[in-house]
């Protein structure tokens, strides 16, 4: 059996087990835990609280449509958004076009990943190549992605490359600083530790500051992978003849705003469940930072 | 100098830490022998170099000028022949105690199923056996120091090198610590340069206290401890102990009043 032990001790006898110190009898009322800083609340309080939000915008939306304050061309009514789901899905396109999306951010977001996290590492180790890359890279990384595309297009096209060029130009820079930092971050100590043990310098970077980088690491993709979805749409804004950020831009010329509205939440779906991925990804591969 | 395995010599070794356009002297031509398998205390004022002195020993740090040996052989960067515990908590967070244990074996190749059994004996010698697969995040501060001082020893180093390692711990969690450290190094036999401001604890463990000056550090007093062993922790109040405390305490006063 598994009990979670707490992270204070104030005995620490030889051979005793830790004392698992009970939660003290809860004599708080519920809204003073809530105005506690750092207070723990119950897991059916933060569902509550989450899902007020939601029925609050959803009703705002509903009132404002079915109510006729707002005139349909500008905000859809929500069972229009949920018809037209169903009707680009019935004939397909809306799987076409979800996948079309997914492959561009995948591909840009993997390049991207395969790169900036050795080259981050190294880059927050060892300060030649740091010196080396960081007047570079901060100077792009401060370029709006925007401007680059006129160029992309001229020298790689309009295809699925051009796109795939846009989301890594728009994580790549950022995510090698961020990794960097990650890397710089880790505790000498800990650097120290390993050589007392034997570990050669050479192999710090990998068995010693990866691993101490790790958490950190991920939860650097997982805020960049957001970005790249934000991207994905200036990418096919732009240039493309597929893709959610595609069709959106379509119903706009043909005045279908349940199409646009359509897009939007797919977008935002997709973001959710890759943010979700990621966290999951962290508590499997870092469960020791939990 | 010994070439002796476990012997430490420390020759006119002297450390000059420059930043910008200040230097800083921290250690002026310190000079001392440790015998294999003596245990060694060096208590010193704050911020004489008493850190600085074993990260040199340990290969972290480089002097200024002047050597170490070990058994003989110069020192010049740091390996595993000398173990290190430090007083900040290094335990590696992404690995349970077992393999935080069995680290530096891995990193030597030695195979599973032997690293299992060094692993097991040193969990058992510093009484943690049934928190092999916990993270270090999971344990108290005491029981981290615990893992710390398996994990160095684990190692087989021939020298330990540990730089107050219990001086995060409340009084009572040291004593524990205190007692196990003589039990463990009784066992193990091994050479120990132990760094503390607590001057019961450099009594009670050292064969020898080595007392430093305020910066730059330089030996000012070495002092045997005859007191035999096993020690209780009783003789804290016997007249031979507190006759050598009196003497430590005096020659600690000299330094720091002269740095005010
Ligand atoms: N990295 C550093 N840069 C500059 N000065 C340092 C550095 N590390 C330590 N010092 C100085 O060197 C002296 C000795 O430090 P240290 O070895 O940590 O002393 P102790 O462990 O005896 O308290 C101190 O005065 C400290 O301020
Ligand atoms: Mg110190």
């Amino acid at each position: 059996m598994i009990r979670k032990p707490l992270r204070i001790f104030r005995s620490d006898a030889l051979y005793a087990e830790p004392a698992f110190v009970k939660p003290m009898n809860n004599k708080r009322s519920l809204f003073q835990t809530f105005v506690t800083p750092f207070g723990d609340i119950p897991a059916s309080a933060a569902m509550i609280a989450g899902a007020i939000l939601w029925i609050a915008v959803l009703g705002a939306w509903a009132v404002a449509t079915y109510g006729g304050y707002v005139r349909d061309m500008f905000l859809p009514v929500p069972d229009a958004v949920v018809r037209r789901a169903i009707t680009l899905a019935a004939d397909g396109s809306l799987f076409v076009h979800m996948w079309s999306s997914i492959k561009v951010v995948l591909l840009g977001f993997l390049v991207s990943a395969a790169i900036s996290v050795p080259l981050g590492l190294y880059m927050g180790t060892y300060r030649i190549v740091q010196a080396a890359l960081e007047p570079m890279v901060n100077f792009i990384r401060y370029l709006p992605v925007t401007s680059l595309v006129p160029l992309f297009i001229l020298w790689i096209g309009i295809g699925i490359e051009q796109r795939i060029t846009v989301i890594f130009f728009g994580t790549f820079f950022s995510q090698l600083v961020m990794i960097a930092d990650e890397a710089r971050a880790v505790s000498r100590d800990l650097v120290n530790a390993s050589y007392t043990l034997g570990t050669k310098r050479s192999e710090a970077v990998w068995h010693v500051i990866f691993p101490a980088a790790l958490p950190g690491i991920i939860n650097t993709l997982r805020v960049t992978m957001g970005w790249a979805w934000t991207y994905l749409v200036v990418a096919e804004l732009v240039a493309a003849n597929s893709g959610l950020g595609f069709i959106s831009l379509k119903a706009m010329r043909g005045f279908q705003v349940d199409t646009i509205f359509l897009a939007i939440v797919l977008i935002g779906l997709l973001g959710l469940i890759s943010d979700l991925f990621f966290r999951y990804l962290r508590r499997r591969l870092a469960p020791w930072a939990v | 100098m010994s070439k002796a395995k476990g012997s430490l010599s420390v020759n006119g070794v002297s450390l000059v830490y420059s930043a910008g356009e200040k230097s800083v002297l921290a250690l002026d031509g310190i000079s001392f022998e440790v015998r294999p398998n003596e245990f060694t205390v060096i208590v010193g004022p704050s911020g004489c170099g008493k850190s600085s002195l074993l990260y040199i020993a340990a290969g972290l740090t480089d002097a200024t000028s002047g050597h170490i040996h070990t058994g003989g052989q110069m020192v010049t960067g740091p390996g595993a022949d000398r173990g290190m515990v430090f007083q900040a908590y290094t335990l590696f967070p992404w690995l349970t105690v077992r393999n935080n244990v069995g680290y530096g074996l891995k990193r030597k190749g030695i195979a599973a199923a032997e690293r299992q059994k060094v692993v097991d004996y040193y969990l058992g010698e510093v009484g943690l056996a049934a928190f092999a697969d916990h993270y270090p995040k999971q344990l108290s501060g005491g029981m981290m120091q615990r893992v710390a001082i398996a994990r160095a020893l684990a190692n087989d180093p021939d020298i330990l090198l540990m730089d107050e390692p219990f001086g995060a711990l409340d009084s009572q969690t040291r004593h524990t610590m205190q007692r196990l450290l003589l039990r463990v190094w009784e066992h193990a036999q091994k050479t120990v340069a132990f760094v503390t401001h607590d001057i019961d604890e450099a009594i009670l463990l050292g064969d020898r206290v080595i007392v430093m000056t305020a910066r730059p550090g330089k030996v000012k007093a070495d002092i045997r401890i005859d007191i035999p062993r096993p020690r209780d922790p009783e003789i804290v109040l016997e007249p031979e102990f507190i006759a050598i405390k009196r003497r430590i305490i005096n020659e600690l006063r000299d330094e720091i009043d002269e740095t005010h």
